[in-house]
């Protein structure tokens, strides 16, 4: 019934506007105004010109700095603080050019509208004006860029041999993490090794992977500079952990690395925006089916003497399963009984 | 040469011609024609379909993103299995609506739709030609873009759904249907009708260059072409170029999933097997895919771009700007625009050194582009304007160009990008400035050369409604993704309650929502205003705009070969208006020099000269000729 009432109405409404038109068409003929050109059109859009300026201008400012809080995300890491930095100092730049070319925009569109006494100024070029306007651009990108490429190589650059690694691995739709144990170094993996029971295909052959041990957070210490060793199993992914500025593809096939120094523990976060329920996050921002939009692993940053304590708590992989190195020679199996046993 | 030849031919093809029109049937002129004229409607038509389609296919992702808790079983009849009992709309088939969308409206409407049709009806007309260099290919290109768009158009409607990961389709996720099950048969479809887009291109990008290099009139020099050709040249010339290496990326995907090589497929273990394929590179992919995909944006931009320079001029009553520095900005922005692929790989893995370099050459190429700006904007100064549709369209898009563009800054300094990649920043940044500022050149070149399409005008009143709902609609859609997208919300997402720092926003998502519904439907006002101006219109006269270029000079609706008798010459550049001394404000690109002592500036008293000499020699041929013949 009411799906009746409404395409009634939405015939009426178009009859309506059916009407209105053709009166306008033929009151514009009769009046002979379709020939001119200085009509009341021109000024009405050129004054709709100052009004969108004014209007919507007005709008973007205000909801700009209204929600400064709200889409400003808390910052989690140090090279965080320099990338906003610079974030921050391009929208003070370009912002300034985006409210003056508007205005010029606008207000030329709006004062320079037709007027059938006056004529347009014949002004076809001036070299001086295009060079200034070359160079003044391309001296503030430069110089925006400099900086930009200085963080860049920083944030880039070869990981502190002190860095705390953690393995990341994307999958259809999941994380896992992989910790090296106290050895500090992971044990080797190969794709074809993968099984429902080593969903990481650890090569358990390599004596590195003996301590490996799984978690289900990313553990990381405040302060100290953390190496996301990042890969993928199936298809591309890409780890995103929002708060920490941090964003990097997992490729199969093409391990890849993302190091940085987290600089609030989750409490201290938690204390600082009000909210007991904060996590650091991490989502996948590489297209990679149905549940692209499911990808979450909760990052908990703790003080570093914390990390130490739950570091030495984790159970190894073989030690929560020693099935996985039953099948390996016995020197090999002697030694990975060694750790299975270890209190 | 080519000059002589024309001239030479003349007199005999206007005979021909007039045989022509008595032979011509409903399928030579409607369907398989090879006149420029007749496949530039085509394509303009078929690129308001697709434009249509591509639209409602962002409005139904548009109500999930905005909606999510919304029953959607009223598109139970349209969209059938894809949504579940319980009213919900199928994750799947999301995907495949974002990337059906990219697809159609990049490739389909914003190159085919916008080169296709303003290229094939402006080239010839604008350069004093009878029609294309080869109008048997130009038809061709047609064809081979309409099968492509009908392989496309069957694909939406598979069991298993289109193409889904994405319009950038980077393997694995395309190669695997394990992965996801649009990588069936649905990217099947979609890599044959790329196929078939590509030798579309091709054709058409060959044809637009032959042309402008061969066929222009006598006295149009390079140096007096109107900016729109120049854009449409320098287009053709970055669509040769890159399309071909768009074609290889697309062909290695066939043999990846088909023949079972491993150029980008490695160390896969998916379904619970794991794949033999090893050494191959997924960001081998990408580099191919954006060595097209970046110089892409600008085949899209500069058609729109070279329309706007000619709208503005017309309507501003003034000379365009720095014409010289217009063209050498395009040069830079056709050159530049190979250079910077890599600026959309910065965070897939690529060697940081890399990324660095792509971040100074990303950079270089925002100051051609801001030359442009700050010449569009001097051309509005002190000009006599008049608001015509195309005028309205043609200022939204200088808008458009300078919000979408600025952000490119952001994006392309790659330390910031480390955020902002993949983001809602990023949909924003290159909606308004590829795809608003594109469609809106697009749309300003229809309501400025519909009169001379169709011999009717298009009702301005009607423009105007439609450039104000969609200027302020494409503004209320595509500027709130900025705060969504510094906030972190991820692109190609169904949903972001799984997310604590994204579950916010319900409130602005929903407003774009709404803002994208309304615009979408007021696009149904051009529609109407398009089909019906063109029976019931106001009938046109054959210069409505007062404009200085060669197209105006036609008869009001130009027949097979353009203009009845003579090419005519061409004696000054397109952009002589509101010169001081001359009577009119503007003087037609036919008006000899020396035809106008009182408006001639110094620099050009020599040319006077020269152009004098040129008229006597003519006329020495011409009574040659005549004597001869008799």
């Amino acid at each position: 019934m009411y799906g009746f009432l409404i395409s009634i109405g939405v015939v009426l409404l178009i009859m309506v506007i059916w009407m209105v038109y053709r009166i306008q068409t033929l009151i514009s003929v009769a009046k002979g105004s379709d020939k001119k050109i200085a009509t009341t059109s021109n000024k009405v859009n050129a004054i709709l010109f100052m009004v969108f300026l004014i209007g919507i201008g007005g709008w973007m400012v205000w909801y700009s700095v209204k929600e400064f809080h709200n889409y400003q995300l808390p910052i989690g890491s140090e090279h965080g603080i320099v990338t906003d930095r610079l974030f921050w100092i391009t929208m003070a730049v370009t912002g300034f050019i985006f409210i003056l070319t508007h205005i010029l925009l606008f207000w030329f569109s709006y004062h320079y509208r037709y007027d059938e006494k006056r004529r347009a100024a014949f002004y076809p070029d001036n070299n001086k004006l295009e060079i200034l306007w070359t160079l003044v651009p391309a001296v503030v990108l430069t110089v925006l860029v400099i900086s930009g490429w200085k963080a860049w190589t920083d944030i880039t650059g070869p990981a502190p041999d002190n860095a705390h690694v953690v393995e990341i691995m994307g999958y259809q739709f999941a994380w896992d993490v992989r910790y090296p144990g106290a050895d500090q170094q992971l044990g080797n993996y190969d794709y074809r090794l993968t099984t429902a029971t080593n969903s990481r295909g650890i090569d358990f052959t390599d004596k590195n992977a003996f301590d490996d041990f799984p978690s289900q957070s990313v553990v990381i210490p405040k302060g100290e500079p953390v190496l996301f060793n990042i890969r993928a199993r199936d298809v591309l992914h890409s780890v995103f952990a929002p708060h920490m500025r941090l964003k990097m593809d997992a490729v199969p096939g093409m391990p890849t690395r993302f190091w940085f120094v987290p600089n609030k523990t989750t409490e201290e976060m938690r204390a600082e925006l009000g909210d007991e329920e904060f996590e650091f996050e991490i989502a996948c921002a590489e297209v990679c089916g149905n549940g692209h939009f499911s990808m979450r692993k909760v990052i908990t940053v703790v003080e570093p003497e914390e990390y130490r304590k739950w570091f030495a708590e984790q159970t190894p992989f073989i030690k929560s399963n020693p099935d996985l190195v039953a099948d390996l020679p016995v020197e090999l199996k002697e030694l990975a009984e060694i750790y299975i046993n270890e209190e | 040469m080519a000059v002589a030849n024309v001239s030479a031919h003349d007199a005999a093809s206007t005979h021909d011609d007039h045989d022509h029109e008595h032979h011509d049937n409903f399928i030579t002129k409607y369907i398989f024609s090879t006149d420029h004229k007749m496949i530039a409607k085509q394509y303009l038509v078929s690129g308001i379909f697709w434009a249509f389609i591509g639209g409602f296919l962002s409005v139904l992702f548009r109500l999930q993103l905005g909606f999510p808790d919304m029953d959607m079983s009223f598109l139970k009849p349209i969209l059938g299995g894809w949504i579940d009992a319980t009213g919900k709309l199928d994750p799947t088939f999301y995907l495949a609506l974002v990337t059906m969308h990219g697809t159609i409206m990049v490739f389909f409407v914003l190159t085919a739709g916008l080169s296709g049709t303003f290229s094939n009806f402006l080239i010839p007309l604008q350069i004093g030609a009878r029609d294309m260099a080869s109008g048997f290919m130009n038809m061709l290109s047609y064809w081979f873009f309409f099968l492509s768009g009908v392989i496309m158009f069957i694909s939406l409607f598979l069991e298993k759904g289109p193409a889904g990961g994405g319009w950038v389709v980077y393997p694995p996720l395309s190669a695997l249907e394990q992965a996801i099950p649009g990588s069936g048969m649905g990217m099947t479809l979609w890599l044959i009708a790329m196929v078939f887009f590509i030798a579309s291109s091709l054709m058409g990008g060959i044809n637009y260059i032959t042309t402008v290099i061969n066929l222009r009139t006598k006295g149009m020099s390079f140096s007096r072409l109107p900016l729109t050709i120049w854009a449409f040249f320098l287009t053709a010339v970055i669509g040769l170029l890159s399309f071909p290496v768009l074609f290889s990326a697309a062909l290695l995907l066939v043999f990846d999933r088909s023949f079972g090589t491993s150029f980008y497929l490695a160390d896969i273990y998916i379904g619970g097997e794991a794949l033999p394929n090893t050494g191959g590179s997924a960001v081998l992919y990408q580099h191919l895919f954006w060595f097209l995909g970046h110089p892409e944006v600008y085949i899209v931009l500069l058609p729109a771009l070279g329309i706007t320079s000619e709208v503005i001029a017309t309507n501003s009553r003034k000379p365009i700007f720095g014409y010289k520095a217009m063209i050498i900005s395009m040069l830079g922005i056709t050159i530049l625009s190979f250079v910077v692929w890599a600026h959309h790989m910065f965070v897939s893995g690529l060697n940081p050194f890399l990324g660095s370099i792509f971040m100074f050459l990303t950079l270089i190429i925002a100051v051609p582009s801001a030359v442009k700006v700050f010449n569009y904007l001097t051309t509005l100064w002190r000009g006599n304007l008049r608001f015509t549709p195309a005028m309205l369209f043609s200022i939204g898009l200088v808008s458009f160009f300078i919000s979408g563009g600025l952000t490119g800054i952001f994006l392309g300094n790659s330390a910031i990008d480390i955020q902002l990649h993949d983001t809602y920043f990023v949909v924003a940044h290159f909606h308004l400035v590829m795809g608003a500022a594109s469609f809106f050149g697009m749309l300003a070149g229809v309501y400025h050369w519909f009169p001379k399409m169709f011999g009717r005008m298009l009702d301005e009143k009607l423009g105007y409604v439609h450039f104000w709902l969609t200027f302020v609609g494409v503004y209320l859609v595509f500027f709130p993704m900025h705060y969504i997208g510094i906030a972190g919300f991820p692109r190609r997402y169904y949903s972001w309650t799984n997310f604590s720092f994204a579950d916010m926003y319900t409130d602005l998502n929903m407003f774009v929502s709404v803002a994208a519904i309304i615009t979408f439907f007021a696009q149904f006002i051009f529609v109407f205003n398009f089909f019906y101006s063109m029976y019931k219109g106001r009938k046109a006269s054959s210069n409505p705009w007062h404009s200085n270029t060669l197209e105006w000079t036609t008869p009001v609706v130009p027949g097979h070969g353009n203009w009845v008798g003579e090419i005519p010459t061409v004696y000054r550049w397109p952009y002589d208006y509101s010169k001081p001394g001359s009577k009119e404000d503007f003087i037609p690109q036919t008006v000899p020099l020396s035809a106008t002592p009182e408006s001639n500036l110094p620099h050009e008293a020599k040319l006077v000269q020269l152009e004098k000499e040129i008229m006597a020699e003519e006329g020495e041929v011409l009574v040659t000729n005549e004597s001869k013949e008799s």
